[in-house]
């Protein structure tokens, strides 16, 4: 190859780099201006101090969750713990069977409640309806002496005798913004009325005992709206059938309040002491079967019928594991996962040195980029996917500093075994790479197999340790193609480390090259060559050395000179 | 360096080899006998030390504690809960670990406090974790999960790489051996086994098949053209491809195990217990024996597996008739 191509090729690499480079910074520089990102990673919360629960549904009837029904718990769960004024909660459902909670600080037995409770859906006769989300202002409520006073027992869930003065006062003074999220932690009576407000609408409701409760719901769906010829109307309508039980509860109501007037005529669906939704009944449902329509989106219609479906599951939970991690642990533990990281990174820099000389100084400039790139990813992950660095995750990090490194030293040997086989240094960085290449790539696919399965597979923030392994390995493969590779082919230009000085890590007469073998003669020429930069324990040594090899190598290099060359091994080898 | 690049000169060029093929026997034998003694050894030992995640309760650590005594610890879990076990550790300088048998809410509240005044912290320091016994037992079966998809996506992968199953299968083999092998010496050291530990053992598999996949890559390009040439047989080519890689494993592997071996010393010894120490002491195991393995169980185990093709066998036997004409 000529002279100009491989420096080509390496500009290009390295341009390449620096256009990656520069792109994540600028994504980086958005994050930061737009305050949504910053230049200290997330910490997870075993660094930060906070609470992990995780928690198995327990279904009625003991059947397994469904996904979908965790995913809904998940969002009931997740709007209980938001309303409830635990900002930065994470609520995730885990290999389809768990749901984990974690939230920064320690829950209050209160939030742990919520949290464990199972979704209380029910139907409830609507009594009044007032449209406003907040309280009525203390001047215009109704006076002591106007309030009502029933005058007899109430004889069903619409009778306007369950408001007495109590639910009155409680009705005005009711403030929906204020009551969103704390359903779930307020236990409402079934045979008791109750106050309760439909955010959607805007509208707060005084509601008769319960009707109808959600576990009475079989089954619920939504679709295109049809009118009463069967063909659709643009609409989209919600459609609910009932159990047995549900079926006659259901047409009690609905022969008692289709005749009564507005806001009467409503039965309010509650979730979590919440209206979700507040239909009038338009006809009596004899057979179990509601259809309800109106003001429907083919979304809002979906999230609707699932609410109603997987609203209405009991699906309760219990705490399987509960950690709370307090941050002063948490630093301590980063401290030392990071002084552990810089020794580990030392030592490694040391070993370099030792071993491949100034080519170590490679490895370390393609550690500090490869580091540099994660450190990017990371910060952007956490921005775009909330991505927190956890122990674990530093773990990963610090263990990928060898991994990395590894790919360098498969690399580096292949150049090397080059250089032994004659070739010059420019060309055998070439042909080495090309094989370092195929084998880096193969072997890089199995950690990359390996991190995946982990991160699909693991549990807690363990996910976080296979998800720093994937990330590294990647940032490995870039600097190795990117990085190392094109510097190498720059360096092998080089006077330095192209005539192969001692120092260079790929010295030809020190890995036996050109000529391969020529018996005892050879070790003391190239101690000879440069005796005064040599210590005097290092002369010594390679003294020592000389006199114990010089038997040994003598008879080998006898044999050899007999039958085999190093023409015939070199063939061979070459394969 | 001179003498570590000569014997790597040496080992390349065949001048010096190491009878990774020859001996395989003994290998196998010493490598059987590890996996015996590794299966023995923790049922001798009545069971793993197995962490609270598997057995289910309480735990307490108290940061920043004044003094490091046990006795305070346990009396202050015996007041509230009588019957709950109570082992109390001093895991690392001034903090106190203290494991219960699973407590109520009420009474972890309570222990919680007992604790803070025992050892003279604000309440804040006391952290809390409950953990049931089935937690242990779900990572253990997602683990057990990972492997099996991880171990038949990985052969398929090195099938398709390497085009021929022989070397799946033999880098499998070994592999179990690994991994069993870990598992005894992780038992010998009477750590406790977390959830970490099972993550480390996955670790391990991708570690010693990387390591693995880089001998087998020099053993495939050495093999390539077994039949073109008529001086060395099948064995000793492989035997020469592990030769050949020897300086390479043993830097790639000290080079893993610094960082590693970092995590475990600190973690070890000013730390105590948790995610580094249990995740470090797997893997440190781990890559030394992933490596072992590698040139000891593996790459013979292929060429084991290969020598009884019959073109093989038939190429042998021209190399070594020809060996003799010549000698």
């Amino acid at each position: 190859m000529s002279k100009t191509g491989p420096i080509r090729h390496a500009r290009k690499a390295l341009l390449w780099l620096g256009v990656i480079f520069i792109m994540l910074s600028i994504l980086m520089g958005v994050g930061i201006m737009t305050n949504n990102a910053s230049f200290a990673p997330k910490l997870a919360l075993d660094l930060e101090g906070g609470t992990q629960m995780i928690l198995a549904p327990q279904v009625s009837g003991g059947a397994p969750a469904t996904q979908e029904q965790l995913d809904q718990a998940v969002q009931i769960i997740r709007d209980r713990v938001d309303g409830s004024g635990v900002s930065e909660a994470e609520i995730t459902t885990q290999s389809g069977k768990n749901v984990v909670v974690s939230m920064p600080g320690v829950p209050d037995a209160k939030t742990r409640e919520l949290i464990k409770a199972s979704a209380n859906m029910e139907f409830r006769a609507v009594i009044e309806a007032d449209q406003r989300v907040t309280a009525v202002p203390e001047d215009q409520r109704t006076p002591a002496k106007d309030l009502p006073k029933p005058t007899a027992k109430p004889e069903n869930g619409s009778d306007p005798n369950w408001v007495d003065a109590k639910l009155q006062k409680e009705f005005e003074a009711f403030d929906c913004v204020a009551e969103i999220g704390k359903g779930a932690s307020v236990v409402h009576d079934p045979t008791k009325p109750m106050v309760a407000c439909e955010p959607s609408t805007a509208t707060t409701y005084i509601l008769g005992p319960v009707e109808v409760p959600g576990t009475d719901i079989k089954d619920a769906s939504s679709g295109p709206e049809r009118n009463s010829q069967g063909a659709p109307t643009g609409g989209w309508s919600v459609n609910l059938e009932f159990t047995g039980p549900g079926q006659a509860a259901f047409r009690t109501v609905t022969e008692r309040i289709t005749p009564l007037a507005p806001p009467r005529n409503q039965f309010a669906i509650l979730l979590d002491g919440t209206v979700i939704s507040a239909p009038r009944s338009q006809a009596i449902i004899a057979d179990g079967r509601a259809s309800i329509t109106g003001g429907f989106t083919e979304a809002s219609a979906k999230d609707l019928a699932e609410q109603l479906k997987y609203g209405a599951l009991p699906i309760s939970f219990t705490i399987q594991s509960e950690q709370q991690i307090s941050a002063t642990l948490g630093t301590d533990q980063l401290r030392m996962g990071l002084i552990s990281g810089i020794i580990g990174l030392v030592l490694v820099a040391i070993y370099s040195f030792f071993q491949y000389r100034l080519l170590g100084l490679v490895t370390m400039a393609s550690l500090i980029v490869a580091g540099v790139l994660t450190y990017q990813a990371i910060i952007l992950l956490g921005w775009a996917q909330n991505y927190r660095l956890s122990l674990a995750g530093i773990a990963g990090i610090i263990v990928a500093i060898g991994l990395t490194a590894d790919s360098f030293i498969v690399y580096f040997e292949r150049v090397r075994d080059e250089l032994r086989e004659g070739r010059a240094l420019i060309s055998a960085v070439e042909t080495g790479w090309k094989r370092a290449k195929r084998t880096i790539i193969a072997s890089k696919a199995v950690n990359l197999l390996a991190a995946f399965v982990l991160y699909m597979v693991a549990v807690g923030n363990v996910k976080g340790f296979a998800f720093t392994l994937g990330l590294t390995a990647i940032a490995d493969l870039v600097v190795v193609f990117l990085f190392t590779h094109p510097m190498l082919q720059i360096l092998a230009q080089t006077k330095f480390f192209g005539q192969g000085h001692r120092l260079s890590g790929l010295d030809p007469s020190l890995l036996g090259a050109v000529p391969l073998y020529r018996g005892a003669g050879q070790i003391r020429r190239f101690n000879q060559e440069a005796p005064e930069a040599r210590g005097k324990k290092n002369t010594a040594a390679a003294a020592e050395a000389e006199r114990r090899q010089t038997i040994a190598e003598r008879r080998q290099a006898a044999a050899k000179t007999g039958s085999t060359g190093n023409a015939d091994t070199k063939e061979s080898d070459r394969g | 360096m001179a003498n570590l690049a000569t014997w790597g000169n040496e080992l390349y060029t065949g001048k010096r080899s190491y009878p990774f093929i020859g001996k395989r026997k003994i290998w196998f034998l010493i490598a059987g006998i590890l996996v015996l003694a590794s299966i023995i050894l923790p049922i001798a030992k009545g069971g793993f030390n197995l962490g609270i995640e598997f057995r289910g309760g309480s735990e307490f650590t108290i940061s920043g504690v004044a003094h490091q005594d046990i006795a305070p610890g346990e009396q202050a879990v015996s007041q509230i809960a009588p019957d709950s076990h109570p082992s109390v550790t001093n895991i690392a300088a001034n903090t106190m670990r203290i494991q219960t048998d699973k407590l109520s809410d009420e009474q972890t509240v309570q222990v919680a406090q007992a604790l803070a005044d025992a050892y003279g912290v604000n309440k804040s320091e006391v952290t809390s974790t409950f953990i049931g016994p089935s937690w242990g037992a779900d990572v253990s079966r997602q683990a057990l999960w990972g492997l099996v998809v991880f171990v038949v996506l990985v052969t398929l992968l090195m099938a398709a790489y390497f085009r021929t199953w022989k070397m799946s299968i033999a880098a499998i083999i070994g592999l179990f051996a690994v991994v069993v092998i870990t598992i005894g010496i992780y038992s010998l050291s009477n750590f406790e086994v977390t959830p970490s530990t099972i993550i480390g053992f996955l670790t391990i598999l991708s570690y010693s098949l990387y390591d693995t996949v880089v001998v087998f890559d020099k053993i495939r390009e050495n093999t390539h053209h077994v039949f073109e040439q008529k001086k060395r047989t099948f064995a000793e080519l492989v035997n020469l491809a592990i030769n050949q890689t020897l300086v390479r494993s043993i830097n790639t592997s000290v080079v893993a195990v610094l960082p590693v071996g970092s995590i475990l010393f600190i973690g070890t010894f000013m730390l105590g217990a948790g995610t580094l120490q249990d995740l470090s002491l797997a893997l440190f195991v781990g890559i030394i024996v992933g490596t072992l393995c590698t040139v000891f169980v593996q790459a013979p185990l292929y060429a084991a597996m290969r020598m009884n093709e019959p073109a093989i066998r038939k190429h042998d036997a021209q190399v070594l008739e020809q060996r003799e004409v010549s000698a």
